[in-house]
């Protein structure tokens, strides 16, 4: 008797989760395993897997340099603590994707990928904002970090 | 105890089924039509309407923009009164939009919102709406839904039949309600028949960049020219104009132009006039009129003060016009989505009349002519008549088309809706509005392609239908379906100002050309600044400009001194935002102004002057990020003459 009882709470629980919209996501498991180690974690968006090549792309920097001046500085400063946290040193905390994932899809990084998360909280709050790049905008901004 | 324990099984059970209707009833309730009225004017949270309907404002002299189905605002576009809420005849950037040949006006009353046209079908461009008290036309981008030009009208008193389309949108026309003296001088009211005239304005609109122009007007009798509406299919390349008051009183109109039993639908040869004009028939006249336009890349406005505009006199014009004479103060004049009907809505008549285009071509070949006005050949009654519906209700004002052959007239006296078939002539429904319906709208139902599913009605007056909110109450606007047979009415809905008259059209011919940011690379304002090292504070005299940035959630500088009491201060502020709905607001205590609304990538300008010494807080106005609260600054203002440097910084 109490068992059926427990079935039905059991069935009403899995309609509520059901209902509340589901989030499945087929590499969920995978993101669980990395999202941990900063160094690991791709992070969550478009970039699945970048190779970076050992020789630095100058122009394509150089472009990057454009960009970050124009869209980023208002929050990020190279080598000190500002709105959001510096670039230099970047390649030794992150991973080249997660970089591209938090510039490309910053509203769902700081939502769900563990670091994204705590970076949040370490600066107050003040949400990455979506400057709406390209990838290849993005792709510039990495390969001028990569100089830095 | 078994009992109880089967109670709760079932109350579990059907907590269960409870889950499963209201799970299963997500996302499939903006069906189609048919059912109960509220499941029909539903759009589910997180939904969006079928429909745009952009319903003019009146007198608040703004342009509101509402789903349908659900009736829901969506957005006031201001246009011809400021709005401190955006900030728009406040700011730097938009106080040329009001300028006029009678200086800045902060006001107007705005009628008739009409969509641009391609091919007879609204495609979605543009909005034009009319300015009635100081003569002028709006144009409203509608990838950005802001009002990015207004154009004044010489030589008239009151724009009211007014900014209707020809087909292709080659020119908005305005017809004055009022005739004035041309050009105007002191004189006495008493030569009103004598002197004064009525000008039919038609502005020509650039085909890719929508910029208007005066292309000509046409020196009328002073007779009320009330409404408009173009020719199409087989009638493109005429104007029909309805008027009243042809017994030209300037007294007591309520009694005095009622006298005439049949007022006049000027048609005007649209194409015509151009060959006129291309002839040289134009008379060049001194005038004095504004043309204001918002230029998206500086994401300025400017205003330039005209001097001149081409004249067409009927009577040097031979074929330019005629007259139909209509019964009885004639409001509305529409045309069918075919091109062959025009018609006339006698307002103080219990009649349609329907003009028919075929027979007033042969009527003119044959010159079948019932003796003239001010030399304009006025037709015979009985030879453009194709039809009258006889109604059965008191007081037609307005009449849009379906796609089905039918059409509708809204009757303000009787208080309803009379649904009508085109060619027949019958009356097939009537349904009652609350209360004192003046001008309806069919989605398209001015142009060929109208989408005759809903009609929404625009009330006069609104008296007991919603909650009482003392002497002033808010006006109103009802949807029905029209779908079906038999018209039903849906909803009720409040409006802003009085909505005189509405313009919809299908979402997906809006969408896809909805502007979501103005990218900071396109920003060529003289005033931005594109990144926050290039802030600064510069003082040339009185004058002192501020280049700011804003980002959540920081302006940059946030902390200005050198300010003196006296100053002009300019606070430029760029937005360096790049996503959607993240704009910023900006406000300093005492400024005599408003606030700005900065969109992501634009720059905007408040002017402050300063009154007493002191240090004084700006702020964002526009919760933009948690830490919101904190985007937050100072000015110092120091006495006059004092010494204190100019110095800016954030976070140093």
């Amino acid at each position: 008797m109490k068992l059926a009882n427990y079935l039905l709470i059991g069935i009403l629980a899995s309609l509520i989760i059901g209902c509340s919209g589901s989030e499945s996501d087929s590499n969920g498991k995978q993101a669980a395993v990395n999202a941990n180690d900063p160094m690991l974690s791709k992070g969550i968006g478009p970039i699945s897997s970048i190779k970076l090549d050992p020789k630095i792309d100058q122009t394509m920097a150089n472009k990057g340099k454009e960009i970050y001046e124009l869209k980023c500085t208002a929050c990020h400063k190279l080598d000190e603590k500002f709105i959001g946290p510096p670039p230099i040193g970047i390649f030794e905390r992150r991973s080249p994707e997660w970089i591209m994932n938090m510039i490309l899809n910053p509203e769902e990084m700081i939502a769900k990928d563990p670091t994204a998360v705590k970076l949040l909280a370490e600066y107050n709050f003040a949400p990455m904002a979506n400057q709406n790049l390209t990838e290849e905008e993005a792709r510039a901004i990495l390969e001028y970090f990569r100089t830095l | 105890m078994k009992n109880k324990t089967l109670l709760i099984r079932i109350l579990i059970s059907l907590l269960g089924i409870a889950l499963i209707a209201s799970c299963g009833s997500q996302g499939s309730n903006n069906g189609a039509l048919g059912g109960d009225a509220a499941a029909q004017v539903y759009v589910a949270p997180g939904e969006q309407d079928e429909f745009y309907a952009f319903i003019s404002g009146g007198f608040s002299g703004q342009l509101t923009v509402h789903g349908l189905p659900s009736c829901r605002l969506l957005k006031t576009i201001p246009v011809f009164s400021v709005d401190g809420e955006k900030g728009y005849g406040f700011n730097e950037e938009t106080k040329p939009l009001l300028n006029t040949s009678h200086g800045f006006i902060p006001w107007d009353d705005s009628h008739h919102p009409e969509l641009s046209q391609t091919n007879g079908e609204t495609d979605g461009r543009w909005v034009f709406i009319n300015g009635n008290n100081t003569p002028r036309v709006a144009r409203v981008d509608l990838s950005l839904f802001e009002t990015v030009e207004i154009i004044e009208l010489p030589n008239s008193g009151g724009n009211h039949s007014s900014p209707f389309t020809t087909m292709n949108t080659e020119y908005v026309v305005a017809g004055t309600r009022f005739g004035v003296p041309v050009p105007q001088k002191d004189q006495s009211i008493k030569n009103y028949a004598s002197k004064f005239k009525g000008a039919l304005s038609f502005i020509k609109v650039d085909p890719e960049s929508g910029e208007m122009s005066l292309a000509f007007q046409v020196l009328m009798p002073a007779f009320d020219y009330d409404l408009a509406h173009a020719g199409k299919g087989k009638s493109h390349g005429w104007m029909f104009f309805s008027s009243y008051n042809t017994e030209e009183s300037h007294t007591l109109l309520e009694v005095n132009a009622s006298q005439n039993d049949k007022d006049f639908i000027a048609a005007v040869n649209w194409k015509k006039a151009e060959e006129f004009l291309a002839q040289g028939k134009a008379h060049k006249m001194p005038a004095r009129y504004a043309h204001n336009l918002f230029d998206e890349k500086t994401q300025t406005a400017t205003s330039t003060i005209m001097t001149e505009v081409n004249v067409l006199l009927p009577e040097e014009c031979p074929g330019l016009v005629y007259f139909m004479p209509t019964p009885k103060s004639p409001h509305g004049v529409d045309v069918n989505p075919t091109g062959e009907y025009i018609v006339g809505s006698g307002k103080l008549s219990a009649n349609l009349t329907a003009h028919s285009f075929t027979n007033m071509l042969d009527a003119i070949e044959n010159e079948k002519f019932d003796g003239d006005a001010y030399g304009i050949p006025i037709l015979n009654f009985d030879d453009t008549v194709a039809g009258v519906v006889e109604s059965g209700g008191l007081g037609p004002l307005h009449t849009e088309f379906d796609d089905r052959g039918n059409a509708y007239t809204s009757f303000f006296i009787t208080s309803e809706v009379v649904k009508w078939e085109v060619g027949t002539w019958e009356v097939l429904d009537r349904a009652p509005s609350y209360y004192s319906i003046g001008h309806l709208m069919v989605p398209g139902g001015d142009s060929q392609k109208p989408e005759g599913k809903y009609l929404v009605a625009m009330n006069k007056i609104t008296k007991d239908r919603f909650l009482p909110t003392g002497p002033e109450v808010a006006q109103s606007a009802q949807l029905y379906d029209i779908s079906g047979d038999k018209m039903k009415l849906l909803y009720d809905f409040p409006t802003m100002g009085e909505p005189h008259y509405a313009q919809g059209i299908s979402a997906g011919r809006i969408i896809p050309n909805s502007k979501k940011i103005f990218r900071l690379e396109d920003n060529e304002h003289p005033h931005a600044i594109k990144n926050e090292a290039e802030s600064k504070v510069v003082r040339n005299g009185n004058t002192v400009r501020v280049y700011m940035t804003s980002i959540r959630s920081h302006f940059a500088p946030d902390n200005i001194e050198g300010i003196r009491v006296g100053d002009e201060v300019y606070f430029h502020i760029t937005n360096l935002e790049q996503d959607y709905d993240v704009p910023h607001g900006f406000s300093v205590m005492g400024a005599q102004n408003a606030e700005l609304l900065i969109m992501p990538g634009q720059t905007e300008t408040l002017l402050w002057k300063p009154l007493y010494e002191g240090v004084y807080p700006f702020y964002c106005t526009d919760f933009c990020s948690a830490l919101h609260q904190e985007m937050q600054g100072y000015v110092r203002v120091s006495p006059k003459g004092s010494n204190t440097p100019i110095t800016w910084n954030v976070g140093g």
